[in-house]
């Protein structure tokens, strides 16, 4: 596996298409802008070339949508079991269910709507904490160095010698069963990964002579991290995060399934474990626990996709090398 | 018949921007035992042409004219001919950088592989092809046990001698050298090229040497070629390019070396304003013409030709009349 | 390889052990304060039993004298007695970890060795329909949830065509021994080693062609080749054991996500391994269950990841300082 792409020089470069002039400006501020805006669209347009990417954001998109519209496309009361009483259970696919009814007689398809909201909802919230607490020990530990970057590290280490799933259910376990403590397990435990990452790519833009010259002029550390620091480690981010993502919903996934999440919220780990404890399986019931299942390999594979385009497009290096030089 | 020649050679690169015209009609030819100098910027085609002669470029890249080695088409070689020629018939030496020789592997090994692979033609066994590898090392100045040290254990000037080595062992008669002291410090350069030298008179070798330094060619070639954009733009014995240059280009290249002691160059440094075009994207007419200095106006219209200066002295540059009419050059060193 | 190497990364290895000793302790004792109270929840019980039970669990004096115990008795090979069933940790460990090993074992050595492959390959044809056909299968069975994997396969193998038992190690009230018996297992082991496998081939794949693309454009490459070797000889040769030492470390990173990864897996197949006996002992809770499972896990990562620190040495010759 590559390590650690260098990244651009001071501005992430990205080649002005033909007429594509940023607006005279009168100051540096008001041209770095303009400069930014059209380094904006131009990567907004190569997303919209590469197909793949594309796909994958539109499938995203439309899950988002699904999500965000729950409350218009399904009402609540098919969640509850209450509420489903006269309902058939194990009911095939019908036209008044979409997906059949499962064990207690309620709406799989209810299940699925309102399940996306949980799963999604954890998976961006828990992949901000990890980027978050990653980057920032990334960033300071590789920035600092010395003492600061050895214990930081020690950490890190220790997080990632400790096998993931064990902890995330002993912590899931400790703490109440609820949405936001998910969020917090899964985003406690994974944040090794991106910092590790992080670190390795302060480190290498440290290096770069720009930084000492900044230094020499009399830069301030900040205005070092903000300007120069920064900048270079953000397209790596970015990709870390749509990357990232894809891994918090399959743990919210498991630990779902597991039987560590919120009792009172429906997410698509949580319909599977259901439906195995059910025993759907036996019962040929397929219409219960395959959607959730491909809901989430749908999610998770076109993040992953537009994850590794975005990458691609990020990253002059591997740009150039998808263009078979050599 | 020649060793090796090139007719009319044209290599495009296939891209998904379009097609890249990398040589566009490139004909030498080289004897038996005969120096050539390829010299020119990079990105004017000079490191195609090597790669084009043994046929090791990219898939898809589209190789028009002929290539004719001892004879034989190159192009039309079957892949077990082809896998024969290579390096006992004609071998690269390859700049020495770190990542030229494979980094996991011994040196010596690397070595041993290739007399191996021509074992029939060289009637060696392993053990006799181990021997072999200790001698060729000592050949070019380095101990024997470095056969088993590792690339990232040797200095650039040891690699490139190496690779130098490597170049020898199956005795071709084509050396190709391409860009062999490029990535070297002075003193070094020159102790490469002594031994280049050295070599290439012991063993009778044929040589064509490649590289943007023209200073270094004067040294060891006997004629040498100016390229620029894909196209051969003087050529000539190099003695005679080197104290009269006729194209602009090549004048440019003599002179952005400043002779050491020449208090006269060294007040008046020359460099070439202007960039190396894209191949992609040529000037019309003459390629050279942005960056000429004696342009006229039929320059950018007319794509001129290889012209006659003198008995073995050619230069594709308007300016350049037949021996009995000479122009003077504007003074160049304003 | 350089002894000092060597040393430097047992050394190394040891002291993150260390350090997962003292962490792993704290961190149960801070779960969970007294593990008396739950244990005797609605049990009548006299001070003088409750005290004797404590002195029993290692559980009275003070924090590090609890821990300086639990050093010594760790280091003996004493991991203490599980709450649940009174025998000792190490018994159930010993009894639950050869069928996560054989399952988990087998199902990385298929995983890595047709991941390897299929990488390879792909990576040495880009973009070819083999490349495309591999990549999009590797994405896929990379981005499904892997007890997800293991519902399908069981609807389909087991319950609709019945081929394989729904679960278990072995037959329930088997008899049998020797060679019998291992077939009875390996015949239980096909769907859940089917469904590990498929969940990991997924990344070796995709690595291992990003490797092989990073080595293709290296100069070394096409000296091999202008030295007259065949294509395939070029990639044997020169290509693979270039690219392979990346997928060298992310194999030790992989180790212990494996160990603990199949934990939902043995859970679908009610496989008696590692997996269950850690989910027992959070139902619990089991402390010392808990604790014992938890140090297995992180010495096996941490020897792992020490093996493949040496095995990486040994194979760049860069990295060893030779």
């Amino acid at each position: 596996m590559s390590d650690v792409t260098s990244g651009p020089a001071s501005e992430p470069v990205v080649d002005p298409a033909p007429g594509d002039h940023p607006p005279i400006a009168y100051s540096p501020r008001a041209a770095a802008w303009a400069r930014r805006r059209a380094s904006f669209a131009q990567l907004a347009r190569s997303v919209r070339s590469d197909r793949i990417a594309f796909g994958g954001l539109v499938v995203l998109v439309l899950f988002i949508v699904m999500a965000v519209a729950a409350p218009l496309i399904s009402s609540r009361s098919g969640l509850s079991a209450v509420d489903s009483v006269g309902n058939l259970a194990w009911a095939r696919p019908s036209w008044e269910f979409p997906m059949g009814t499962d064990h207690l007689g309620r709406s799989v398809a209810a299940q699925f709507v309102w399940g996306a909201r949980v799963s999604l909802f954890v998976g961006f919230a828990a992949t901000v904490l990890t980027v978050g607490i990653g980057s920032f020990v990334g960033i300071v530990a590789g920035f600092f160095g010395g003492w600061t970057d050895s214990v930081m590290m020690r950490l890190t280490d220790w997080f990632l010698v400790i096998p993931f799933l064990p902890l995330a259910i002993v912590l899931a376990t400790v703490l109440d069963r609820s949405l936001w403590n998910i969020v917090f397990v899964i985003g406690v435990t994974t944040w090794p990964a991106t910092a590790r990452l992080v670190r390795a790519q302060v480190l290498t833009v440290k290096q770069r002579l720009y930084v000492d010259r900044a230094r020499a002029l009399g830069a301030s550390r900040t205005h070092i991290v903000g300007r120069h620091i920064l900048p270079n480690v953000a397209p790596l981010i970015l990709a870390n995060v749509t990357l990232a993502v894809p891994i918090s919903i399959l743990t919210e996934t498991t630990l779902a399934f597991l039987g560590l999440a919120d009792p009172n919220q429906t997410s698509w780990g949580k319909t599977l474990e259901e439906a195995f404890g059910a025993g759907a399986i036996s019962r040929n019931a397929w219409w219960y626990y395959l959607p959730a299942g491909l809901g989430i390999v749908a999610v998770v594979l076109a993040f992953t996709l537009f994850g590794r385009a975005l990458e691609e497009i990020l990253d002059p290096r591997l740009r150039k090398r998808s263009r078979g030089q050599r | 018949m020649s060793l090796l020649e090139l007719r009319d050679l044209r290599v495009t690169y296939r891209s998904e921007r379009g097609d890249v015209p990398a040589v566009r009609g490139v004909s030498l030819t080289i004897e038996r035992g005969q120096t050539v100098g390829l010299a020119g910027e990079s990105g004017c085609g000079k490191s195609t042409i090597a790669g084009a002669v043994l046929r090791l470029l990219p898939k898809g890249t589209l190789v028009e004219g002929s290539i004719l080695f001892d004879g034989e088409d190159v192009y039309e070689m079957t892949p077990g001919r082809l896998r024969a020629v290579r390096w006992s018939g004609a071998a690269i030496v390859f700049q020495g950088a770190l990542h030229s020789l494979n980094p996991v592997r011994r040196v010596g090994s690397q070595i041993e592989e290739a007399i191996m692979l021509h074992s029939a033609d060289l009637g060696l066994d392993r053990s006799q092809a181990r021997r072999r590898v200790g001698e060729l090392l000592e050949r070019v100045g380095l101990r024997v046990d470095r056969a088993r040290s590792y690339p990232h254990q040797m200095s650039g000037g040891q690699r490139q001698r190496v690779l130098i080595a490597l170049a020898l062992a199956c005795e071709p008669d084509l050396l190709i050298a391409d860009e062999p002291t490029t990535a070297l410090d002075v003193m070094v350069q020159a102790q490469v090229l002594a031994l280049l030298a050295d070599l290439q008179a012991d063993r009778g070798l044929a040589l064509l040497f490649i590289t943007h330094d023209l200073s270094v060619l004067n040294s060891v070639c006997e004629r040498l070629m100016v390229m620029y954009a894909g196209r051969v733009v003087e050529e000539g014995p190099s003695r005679e390019l080197f104290a009269d240059p006729r194209h602009p280009y090549g004048r440019a290249l003599s002179q952005a070396f400043p002779t050491i002691g020449d208090r006269a160059s060294r007040m008046h440094p020359t460099g070439l304003p202007g960039d190396p075009p894209d191949p992609a994207a040529l000037p019309s007419g003459c390629a050279f013409h942005p960056r000429c200095d004696v342009a006229i106006d039929e320059c950018s219209a007319l794509d001129v030709a290889l012209r006659d200066v003198n008995a073995g002295h050619r230069a594709a540059c308007v300016h350049v009349e037949p021996p009995n009419k000479r122009v003077t050059n504007k003074s160049v060193t304003s | 390889m350089r002894a000092r190497f060597v040393v430097a990364k047992v050394a190394g290895s040891l002291a993150t052990l260390a350090f997962v000793l003292v962490v792993n302790f704290f961190l149960f004792r801070v779960v969970n304060d007294d593990p008396t109270a739950s244990m005797f929840r609605g049990r009548n019980m006299s001070a003088d039993q409750i005290q004797q039970r404590r002195e029993q669990f290692d559980l009275t004096g003070s924090r590090l004298e609890q821990f300086i115990a639990y050093v010594g008795q760790t280091l003996r090979g004493n991991l203490g007695d599980s709450f649940l069933s009174n025998r000792p940790v190490t018994t159930e460990i010993r009894e639950a970890i050869w069928p996560t090993v054989a399952l988990v074992g087998t199902s990385t050595v298929f995983a890595m060795v047709i991941g390897i492959t299929l990488g390879i390959y792909a990576g040495w044809r880009r973009r070819s329909k083999f490349d495309v056909a591999s990549t999009s299968f590797s994405m896929f069975t990379y981005s499904v949830p892997d007890f997800w994997l293991g519902m399908l396969l069981l609807a389909f193998f087991s319950v609709s065509l019945g081929w394989f038992p729904t679960g278990g190690f072995e037959d329930a009230g088997s008899t049998a021994t020797g060679l019998t018996a291992l077939l009875d297992q390996a015949h239980h082991m096909v769907l859940p080693a089917l469904t590990l496998t498929l969940a990991y081939i997924g990344e070796y794949m995709i690595v291992m062609r990003s490797s092989i693309l990073d080595t293709v454009g290296e100069d070394y490459l096409q000296l091999a080749r202008a030295k007259g070797l065949r294509d395939a000889d070029v990639r044997k040769r020169h290509a693979v054991p270039n690219a392979l030492l990346p997928v060298v470390s992310l194999t030790a990173l992989n180790f212990g996500f494996i160990l603990s990864g199949a934990i939902a897996v043995e859970s679908i197949f009610s496989w008696p391994g590692l997996g269950q006996a850690t989910l027992e002992a959070i139902r619990g809770p089991d402390f010392p269950m808990l604790q014992g499972l938890f140090l297995l896990f992180s010495a096996s990562l941490i020897v792992a990841n020490l093996a493949v620190d040496l095995l990486y040495g040994f194979l760049d010759p860069r990295v060893a300082g030779r």
